[in-house]
């Protein structure tokens, strides 16, 4: 297993304060930029980095990601290419988690067997796959799980207390709590829920909670740092690379544009001390 | 009950929703729950005399069932081979199978106490469906359509609305089928609570793929009896067309176990197969994971979903319902293909021959019936399956050849 998670969770509860996760489209708006984007990352404040792979159809995104997936495979992003990105990364970041996200049909044509092992071997800590209920464990959560890498599952407002154990079974690193029943990008109508919800989910597993799904800003990255052990941000960060390009392409504005973005999220975070 | 037979071709899916290696979940965990609980739901409908008279009720006095099953006499005077009858689904109200699922689809909504339904649809016979059951019984009722169908299908899109469905045009991906259902899905992650989603074709995540199947499979069972009563004996070979699937499954499935019916399933080669331009998942395609279930897709090599293509909207789908994969790959059905240009060539001949304009995706079955029927003997009994009439297919058809002239 790898333990960068573990000692990255361990770190930042020894600041007293929540986790920044944040999410970029891996190849968006082209690999060069995505690559340096990603290297700004951790100087920026993110304290765990999840990678999209990109894909045709993304069933459970909302219209930002969908569009960041389709700008990166414009510019000839592949799974393959995805994984070099993290071997690059790696170069010069021992450190922080980097996790693999998306859906389930790029990995399968790839191979189930060689994925783990690229994946391993680039500097991969951890995959969530949308499209991988606890239903289809075998398919690549268990393999993933006995390689080494962890398997982040998602907990959902409709995973209720029945099913939760089942969920959580063969999650490892960290639970990422979708505090809303609906796509990425979508807004969060209570936040006090939130509190609430990780508290349940808190009841069956050790591992951390982190919330994602409708964070902003530095005043929402805030209130959700509150009730949780972390805050991930995806939506947000791909839109304001959207906003910095030109005529499509990355402009000298890009990699501030989320840099930027990145600081004023962990601001927010560092406002809230956690016991 | 009776005791299954462990060597039926009939037993599928198992309790985890395979078909050997195809059907499955395949779903974000939102959706898991409702996947679940519509499961048990429709476990406790199947096995309940009173849905089942429901639904026999609604599909003899709205629907119009059963529907004939007709001896094609001039065509197959025609063709100088096999005896051909049709299977006339295009008599159903809103002239198309796709009322059969979705009847069975609606009252089980209904018994589950939804009142939004959301469907969606490519040419526009399943979202007409929709919109029509739910008007029949009054629920709020959504229908994407991807962008450019809503451009291509504009009479469906005005029958929708005249029934009171909120019809969404889909921008996301490539505006077709594929990008429609990926919305309705996205629509009922966020709307859990009272939101029934409505398949139009036996895909997506377990239950829906026995599901559908199961509401259309009186296609075969009439068909089976129709038969047995005119010729005294079973059909020699049956043949549908195949997009999703659904029609073909519904006639299919109650001959799978007759090991001497021959079965077809009629793909869409488009431009033809070397071409790159077809809606042939199995011919075209191979095994991935899609909108639920793993079955025969068309794709690159890095897993990124294509493009299909097809002359019928209906037809014009990348993926193929789990069921057909696992029986493309055990080879009790042969999986045969026909072009568009072939579609057009029989949707005239049918036309003139019979004076029943098909589908055009039903023409893709005559197509092959017409390439078959003439090889075989005068004895040899076939039943094609004609799953929905083509007055939305003139303009696209006159469009082809140039005018009405």
């Amino acid at each position: 297993m790898t333990i960068r998670i573990e000692n990255r969770f361990a770190k930042v509860r020894a600041e007293h304060r929540a986790a920044l996760v944040t999410f970029v489209m891996g190849g968006d708006p082209d690999p060069e930029s995505s690559f340096e984007i990603i290297k700004a990352l951790p100087a920026a404040g993110a304290d765990l980095i999840e990678i999209g792979m990109p894909f045709t159809d993304p069933m459970a995104d909302g219209p930002a990601i969908q569009a960041a997936g389709l700008r990166a495979l414009a510019a000839g992003q592949t799974l393959i290419k995805t994984l070099a990105l993290v071997t690059r990364f790696r170069r010069g970041d021992a450190e922080t988690p980097i996790i693999l996200m998306g859906y389930f049909n790029p990995i399968y044509i790839y191979g189930v067997d060689r994925f783990i092992a690229d994946a391993l071997k680039a500097g991969v800590d951890g995959l969530i796959v949308v499209d991988l209920p606890p239903e289809e464990d075998a398919e690549l959560c268990k393999p993933a799980l006995d390689a080494g890498l962890s398997f982040i599952r998602l907990a959902t407002p409709t995973t209720d207390d029945a099913r939760l154990p089942k969920v959580l079974t063969n999650t490892s690193g960290f639970v990422y709590y979708v505090s809303v029943t609906g796509i990425t990008g979508s807004a969060i109508s209570d936040h006090s829920q939130v509190a609430s919800s990780v508290a349940r989910i808190k009841t069956h597993t050790a591992l951390p909670v982190v919330v994602g799904f409708g964070v902003k800003n530095g005043e929402t990255a805030e209130t959700v740092a509150r009730g949780a052990d972390g805050v991930v941000v995806g939506s947000a960060l791909v839109e304001a690379v959207r906003l910095s390009l030109v005529d499509g392409k990355a402009t000298a504005k890009t990699v501030p544009a989320v840099v930027g973005l990145v600081g004023e999220l962990i601001e927010g975070i560092r406002r809230v001390h956690k016991a | 009950m009776t005791v299954q037979n462990p060597n039926s071709f009939r037993n599928g899916p198992d309790e985890t929703g395979h078909f050997g290696l195809f059907g499955g979940r395949f779903v974000a965990e939102t959706l898991m729950p409702l996947i679940l609980s519509l499961e048990k739901a429709y476990d406790v409908a199947k096995n309940d005399p009173a849905f089942q008279e429901e639904m026999r009720s609604y599909l003899t006095h709205y629907v119009g069932r059963p529907s004939p099953l007709y001896y094609a006499e001039r065509l197959t005077e025609h063709l100088g081979g096999a005896k051909i009858y049709l299977k006339r689904d295009e008599l159903n109200h809103t002239g198309a199978h796709k009322i059969n699922n979705v009847m069975g689809q609606i009252l089980l909504a209904m018994r589950m106490g939804k009142t939004r339904i959301i469907a969606e649809t490519g040419a526009g016979q399943h979202g007409v469906a929709t919109a029509t059951v739910c008007a029949r019984f009054g629920l709020k009722c959504i229908v994407y359509m991807g962008a450019v169908d809503v451009e291509r299908q504009k009479p469906n899109v005005f029958r929708m609305k005249m029934l009171g469905a909120e019809v969404v045009p889909v921008v996301s991906g490539a505006k077709t089928l594929k990008d429609a259902m990926n919305e309705a899905l996205r629509d009922w992650v966020s709307n859990v609570e009272d939101t029934f989603y409505c398949i139009g074709t036996a895909a997506g995540p377990h239950p829906y793929p026995a599901m559908v199947r199961d509401f259309q499979c009186v296609i075969g069972r009439e068909a089976r009896e129709q038969m047995l009563e005119r010729e005294g004996r079973l059909p020699n070979s049956i043949i549908a067309c195949i997009g999703g699937g659904s029609n073909a499954i519904g006639l299919f499935h109650p001959f799978l176990d007759d090991k001497d019916v021959a079965i077809y399933g009629v793909e869409a080669a488009g431009h033809g197969l070397s071409s790159g331009a077809h809606a042939a998942s199995l011919t075209g395609g191979r095994p991935g994971v899609l909108h639920g279930n793993r079955t025969y897709l068309l794709m690159d090599d890095d897993g990124q979903i294509a493009e299909a293509h097809s002359i019928s909207a209906g037809l014009d789908y990348p993926g193929i319902g789990p069921e057909h994969s696992w029986l493309h790959d055990i080879g009790r059905v042969q999986y045969i293909s026909a072009t568009d240009s072939e579609a057009l060539e029989a949707f005239q001949l049918l036309s003139k021959l019979e004076g029943i304009i098909p589908a055009l995706e039903p023409a893709h079955a005559i197509a092959k019936v017409c390439e078959i029927a003439p090889k075989l003997p005068k004895d040899h009994l076939m039943i094609v399956n004609m799953c929905g009439r083509g007055d939305k297919d003139i303009f696209t058809v006159a469009e082809h050849l140039g005018g009405m002239d």
